[in-house]
């Protein structure tokens, strides 16, 4: 691992880092160019459907192909029969929590049991997709239904449905002796909660609920697989990290890594749900029986049913606090349901439920429980959102019972350097009470809000981020262009960002460093597109790269120059050596002039630790008492970025994560049937926000730079998703004197507890 | 059943051809057969607008439309917005205004809001809004494409003096 | 999707010809929002679609003072709320054209699908309803006509028989001191399906006191849109003022006879259908009175 403390240079002014250049993809992308993994065509292409499990959990008794086959055009068709036999494993994923691999093949394609409908139970490749789903259609699969379950506390009861006979419960490294939905019990402790609640003069518990949501990617999974005849298997995949996707592909089929590449082709969205793989191990199975390319691409009831949403949740906070308005003690019960398989996001939630608070004594125990809805995963800054749902919101109780003021509440109690999170880690310089300032100062909150049933919110959120491997590679050329090859899938225009930090490190514009996401043959490891991370650690990369490019081009020019290397000095791109200077771009002309050693570098790091991004947001809001309904008049999101690298797309991370979050908190949840099936798999009643649902959304970049980076950078993609549920429940506090702790905050959720108050 | 049907249409400006099955939809037969693969297929129901086109004039989402029913009619999409290598100012106004960052909603929103500047070359910020809200996006929560289409009309606006 | 063959007549008889003499299912397209997707998602099956927009009666949309409004059954909606004169006449038809789906369903989606798709939720029924709308059926018999209230028979389901069409909406000329107005409710600003719905018809006195006549529609709250009848006969005679709007909307719960699913439980829906009909028919009142 590389050694990451203490990286930041203390750079006052920069060339490159804080301007807005035109991204680099941007022509492909407004003019219908750039290839998502469902563009990608290749000859003699057939194409996939996937059957579906109609019921939410079921034994399998039998599935008959022989009807399908028959059919002219149908190429192949599998089954879990079709992948090797695999013991139980474990593979890492991101964010995701950890999965064993007998658990994601059978996700992939259901061995035995079916455990939440839309759990996929076989494959058929065709000539076409019309084709495949006539055949799919044919397919018959006999099922023994079970009872099933999908509220978490209901799945924690004794009497509860069990998914899996062979599944214990892990309590803090002990494993349980029954048979449970529960697959893990989290404990973290800090301090002594007795001795804390005894010094509080107040004491708020409330009991909290949230409902499943999906990420919500506007592009569905969608894949091809190619597996050649030289027995290489290639992969276009829609997929937050490519080298990840190998390794699950890999590992399910039981192949060496470098026989499988992986090529990530443009992504439409992923937020943590395109990390595990779906598509891709079943499309491999297909080509490699039918000898053809096998495209596979889902429909939008399929990514709802049968992807990864966030878990459904139950919190019960409780905080105490002195009449003065400081923090005594913290307790949380946290139930986070994971689905069909173990291995969710509790861990994240019990540490970030009271993540921005100096908390002298606290208790956190968390529970990862099973039920019969598709196995979570990651929906940006996983786990937190509901924590924040409920700490934010007992927060802004204590606050008000007091007569304090609600951002005066929090920078009493905001944490900061040496704060020491309950889980464990010291923060080092982090940026919460410089987020609280600028929400004092910020127009909004100094804006007075009148009219009826009209409120203002307020909340703090808080995501870690990671850092982890990245790599990249670069050449000059002749005229003065540098080509950078690296590593990380680019959802939302990371690959500018990288750019700059190349051409910051080089000196040279950002017009000049042409970037380029690369597949897993050309670039080196790569950990995934997500934790926030790819602008840190593969921006880091390209700093690194571009020191070892600077070296290299000094040694060119020493060459020239008939010195050593050490004499010539570089300065904002300018080589110079005893009044002789050139420009970087006229050193590399001369390089190639001269036909000198080419210049190519490369990077590779893996920093430890977390970036720590604290966000604040404010929020104004309407209630129609009539009807229930919210409308959100103004917002703001004000995030610590460390240092901006383009400030715009900073910008569109805090605003796009904050719209996820108003949906979140006011429209969006999964709605099952009394047979635990969902009713709403569609956009038309899975209700995200359009853009007739929301106001602008102001930002407020803070800088406190982080200590771990050349340049002060902190990861903000997930942090903006945090607060907003907290910030709008605060909100329709203030406007209605209700306090909602049950996401979401539907309509006719609202009008009944504003008719039961009057 | 059916033998295939041959239509014939225009498809940005230039007559086209094509054969196809009378349940194939229009974004099925742009994207498959015609390799036009800027409209994308993001729900196949007509809620998200990420399939958008200019049919016969008007903004529909291809998805609903069979591809039997060009016959006749104009089809534009988002291949044929740039001029000769010129980027539409709409195209221009995402790009600087940073208006996209996965940008597979992209396509769908510059289709639809060129029809909109079309229709309205002078949109309050609510015509907008009300005007692209079939157009969905997780990424950018539309701040930012708004403001992009907002220059695109005061561009348009001033190309047109 | 399922296979089927496609026809595109360009006459009402070759229409009706072909729904008669199909074999097995026959369904006519004419904006295809709502056919496509009940086709690909196997909820309605077809064996023949017959495209109806190459037919110049269903597309046409006619509009005089004296005659009235005759609406054909393919016009898409935006071609209603872009027209002047239709926004003054027919307010309540032009507030619920405008919000079916977003633009690009309404440059599709027309009046008449809505009707025969016959979804109690239907956004521009009630509408048809408040404003007396006659619906007017060409088959194999000839023409016939059904007041707007009376084509939906249950969820999905009206009163066309095999080789019917739906060939023309026929509204009343406006009458001096009326107003309309359609509202509903949605939980998001655009593109959901009505939890509840309203439209208001009005005919005021001369002095704009009094409610002469009226008429209200209901969208979602029962197994079909519904005339409202007991509302709109107690309206008549009474003074325009907000208590009596409140009071017909007590008449508009007792109709309603809601369901609960995953858009809203009974009980909201219910209370719904009384707020708006109390709004929609201050607003209709509003715009009687100019």
């Amino acid at each position: 691992m590389s050694h990451t403390d203490e990286l930041y240079l203390g750079k006052t002014s920069y060339q490159v880092l804080g301007k807005r250049p035109v991204r680099h993809d941007g022509a492909d992308k407004v003019t219908g160019k750039a290839v998502y993994a469902a563009d990608v065509q290749l000859p003699n292409m057939a194409h996939g459907k996937i059957v579906r499990s109609p019921h939410a959990h079921a034994r399998i008794k039998s599935i008959d192909v022989s009807e399908a086959v028959k059919i002219p055009g149908v190429f192949a068709v599998v089954t879990a029969a079709d992948f090797p036999n695999l013991e139980s494993r474990s593979e890492v994923m991101g964010e995701g929590g950890s999965v064993n691999l007998a658990h994601m093949a059978a996700n992939c394609l259901a061995m035995g049991k079916v455990l939440y409908k839309g759990h996929p139970v076989a494959a058929v490749a065709a000539a076409n997709v019309h084709l495949a789903e006539e055949a799919a259609a044919k397919i018959k699969v006999e099922y023994e239904v079970l009872p099933s379950v999908t509220w978490v506390l209901d799945a924690m009861k004794d009497d509860a449905p069990l998914l899996h006979e062979d599944l214990r419960t892990d309590s803090m490294g002990k494993k349980g002796d029954r048979p449970t939905n529960v697959a893990l019990h989290l404990q973290f402790e800090k301090g002594n909660i007795a001795e804390g609640f005894q010094q509080a003069d107040i004491v708020v518990e409330r009991e909290f609920r949230t409902a499943s949501v999906h990420q919500g990617y506007i592009e569905p999974h969608a894949t091809v697989a190619l597996w050649n005849e030289d027995n290489r298997l290639k992969i276009w995949a829609s997929t937050q990290g490519a080298f990840n996707c190998r390794q699950q592909v890999a590992q399910l089929l039981q192949i060496p890594v470098s026989q499988c590449l992986v090529v990530p082709c443009e992504i439409g969205g992923g937020f943590g749900g395109k990390i595990a793989v779906y598509l891709e191990p079943v499309a491999a199975l297909l080509s490699r029986k039918c000898g053809r390319p096998v495209k596979l691409v889902m429909q939008r009831n399929e990514v709802f049913e049968a992807t990864g949403p966030t878990p459904g949740s139950f919190l019960r906070v409780k905080l105490g606090a002195t009449k003065h308005g400081k923090l005594t003690a913290g307790e949380a019960w946290l139930a986070y349901d994971c689905g069909a398989f173990p291995g969710g996001v509790i861990a994240p939630g019990c540490m970030c439920v009271f993540s921005c608070y100096e908390l002298p004594n606290a208790r956190v125990d968390g529970f990862d429980v099973l039920d019969n809805k598709p196995k979570t995963q990651a929906y940006r800054a996983p786990g937190a959102t509901q924590a924040a749902f409920a700490c934010e919101q007992v927060i802004d109780e204590l606050a008000e019972a007091l007569g304090i003021d609600p951002l005066e509440f929090r920078l009493k109690n905001a944490a900061s350097e040496g704060t020491r999170r309950v889980d464990g880690p010291v923060y080092p310089r982090v940026g919460l009470v410089e987020c609280l300032h600028a929400a004092k100062n910020s127009d909004h909150w100094k804006s007075p809000l009148s009219g009826a049933n009209r409120g203002r919110g307020i909340a703090a959120g808080f995501w870690f981020n990671i850092g982890l491997a990245s790599s990249c590679s670069g050449s000059v050329h002749g005229d003065g262009i540098v080509t950078l090859v690296e590593g990380s899938t680019d959802i939302g225009g990371t690959r500018t960002s990288i750019a700059m930090q190349l051409a910051e490190t080089l000196g040279i514009g950002a017009a000049d460093v042409l970037p380029q996401v690369g597949d897993t043959d050309s670039v080196g490891f790569t950990f995934l597109t997500g934790g926030s991370r790819t602008t840190f650690a593969t921006g880091l990369a390209a700093y690194k790269l571009g020191l070892d490019l600077q070296a290299q081009m000094q040694e060119r020019a020493a060459t020239i120059w008939e010195c050593e290397p050490a004499a010539v000095e570089v300065k904002n791109g300018v080589y110079s050596r005893n009044g002789q200077s050139l420009t970087f771009k006229e050193l590399a002309g001369k390089i190639s002039e001269l036909g000198l050693d080419p210049v190519v570098g490369r990077a590779s790091v893996s920093p430890e630790g977390s970036t720590n991004a604290f966000g604040v947001h404010i929020a104004d809001v309407e209630v129609d008492p009539e009807t229930g309904k919210v409308t959100v008049l103004r917002y703001t999101a004000i995030q610590d970025a460390g240092k901006a690298v383009h400030p715009s797309y900073v910008e569109g991370q805090m605003q796009g994560g904050a719209v996820q979050g108003i949906g979140w908190a006011l429209n969006e949840e999964y709605f099952f049937d009394r047979k635990d099936q969902m009713r709403n798999a569609s956009f038309l009643d899975y209700r995200m926000p359009t853009c007739l649902d929301v106001p602008m959304i102001e930002t407020i970049i803070v800088e406190v730079p982080n200590p771990s980076h050349p340049f002060g950078v902190r990861g903000v993609g997930e942090t903006p998703i945090v607060a907003p549920p907290a910030t709008i429940a605060n909100a329709i506090h203030k406007a209605t004197g209700v306090r909602m702790t049950v996401l979401p905050i539907s309509p006719p959720a609202l009008w009944k507890a504003l008719s039961e108050k009057s | 059943m059916s033998k295939k049907v041959h239509v014939t249409t225009s498809v940005n400006h230039e007559p086209v051809e094509f054969l196809c099955e009378p349940r194939q939809s229009l974004l099925e037969v742009l994207r498959d057969t015609l390799r036009l693969t800027g409209a994308k297929e993001g729900c196949n129901n007509g809620n998200c607008g990420a399939c958008t086109v200019i049919f016969s004039g008007v903004p529909v989402n291809s998805c609903l439309v069979l591809a039997v029913e060009a016959e006749g009619a104009t089809v534009e999409t988002v291949e044929g917005l740039a001029d000769h290598g010129h980027l539409h100012p709409i195209q221009k106004c995402f790009l600087e205004g940073a208006a996209l960052q996965c940008g597979v909603c992209t396509p769908g929103f510059l289709v639809a809001a060129k029809a909109l500047l079309d229709h309205n070359p002078d949109p309050t910020e609510h015509d907008i809004r009300f005007g692209l809200a079939n157009n969905l996006c997780r990424c950018t929560g539309y701040d930012k494409i708004v403001k992009a289409v907002q220059a695109a009309a005061r561009e348009l606006q001033s190309l047109a003096k | 999707m399922s296979n089927f063959d496609y026809a595109a007549p360009t006459s009402l008889a070759q229409a009706t010809a072909l729904l008669e003499g199909a074999h097995g299912t026959a369904r006519v397209l004419a904006g295809g929002t709502d056919l496509i997707v009940q086709l690909r998602e196997h909820l309605r099956d077809a064996d023949l679609v017959v495209n109806i927009k190459k037919i110049p009666e269903l597309m046409e949309l006619s509009y005089g003072s004296q005659l009235g409004l005759r609406l054909g059954a393919s016009v898409p909606c935006y071609r209603i709320y872009e027209h002047a004169e239709i926004l003054v006449a027919y307010p309540a038809l032009a507030d619920a054209a405008r919000i079916v789906g977003g633009w690009q369903i309404q440059s599709r989606a027309s009046v008449g699908g809505n009707l025969c798709n016959s979804s109690p939720a239907a956004d521009t029924i009630p509408a048809l309803i408040a404003l007396g709308a006659q619906c007017v059926i060409a088959g194999p018999q000839g023409l016939r006509e059904v007041p707007a209230e009376s084509f939906c028979t249950a969820p999905g389901r009206n009163v066309l028989h095999k080789g019917e069409i739906l060939a023309t909406i026929v509204f009343a000329p406006p009458v001096p001191f009326s107003g309309s107005a359609y509202e509903r409710f949605i939980p998001r600003n655009e593109m959901d399906i009505a939890v509840a719905g309203a439209g208001s018809w009005v005919k005021l006195s001369a002095d704009g006191t009094t409610i002469e006549q009226a008429r209200i529609g209901l969208a979602a709250v029962a197994p079909t849109p519904l005339f409202a009848a007991e509302a709109s006969q107690w309206l008549a005679g009474k003074s325009a003022t907000d208590k009596t709007f409140e009071r017909a909307g007590e008449f508009a719960r007792k109709a309603a006879s809601p369901i609960s699913d995953m858009r809203g439980t009974a009980e909201f829906r219910r209370h719904l259908a009384g707020v708006l009909t109390r709004r929609t028919l201050a607003k209709a009142v509003e715009r009687a009175r100019g």
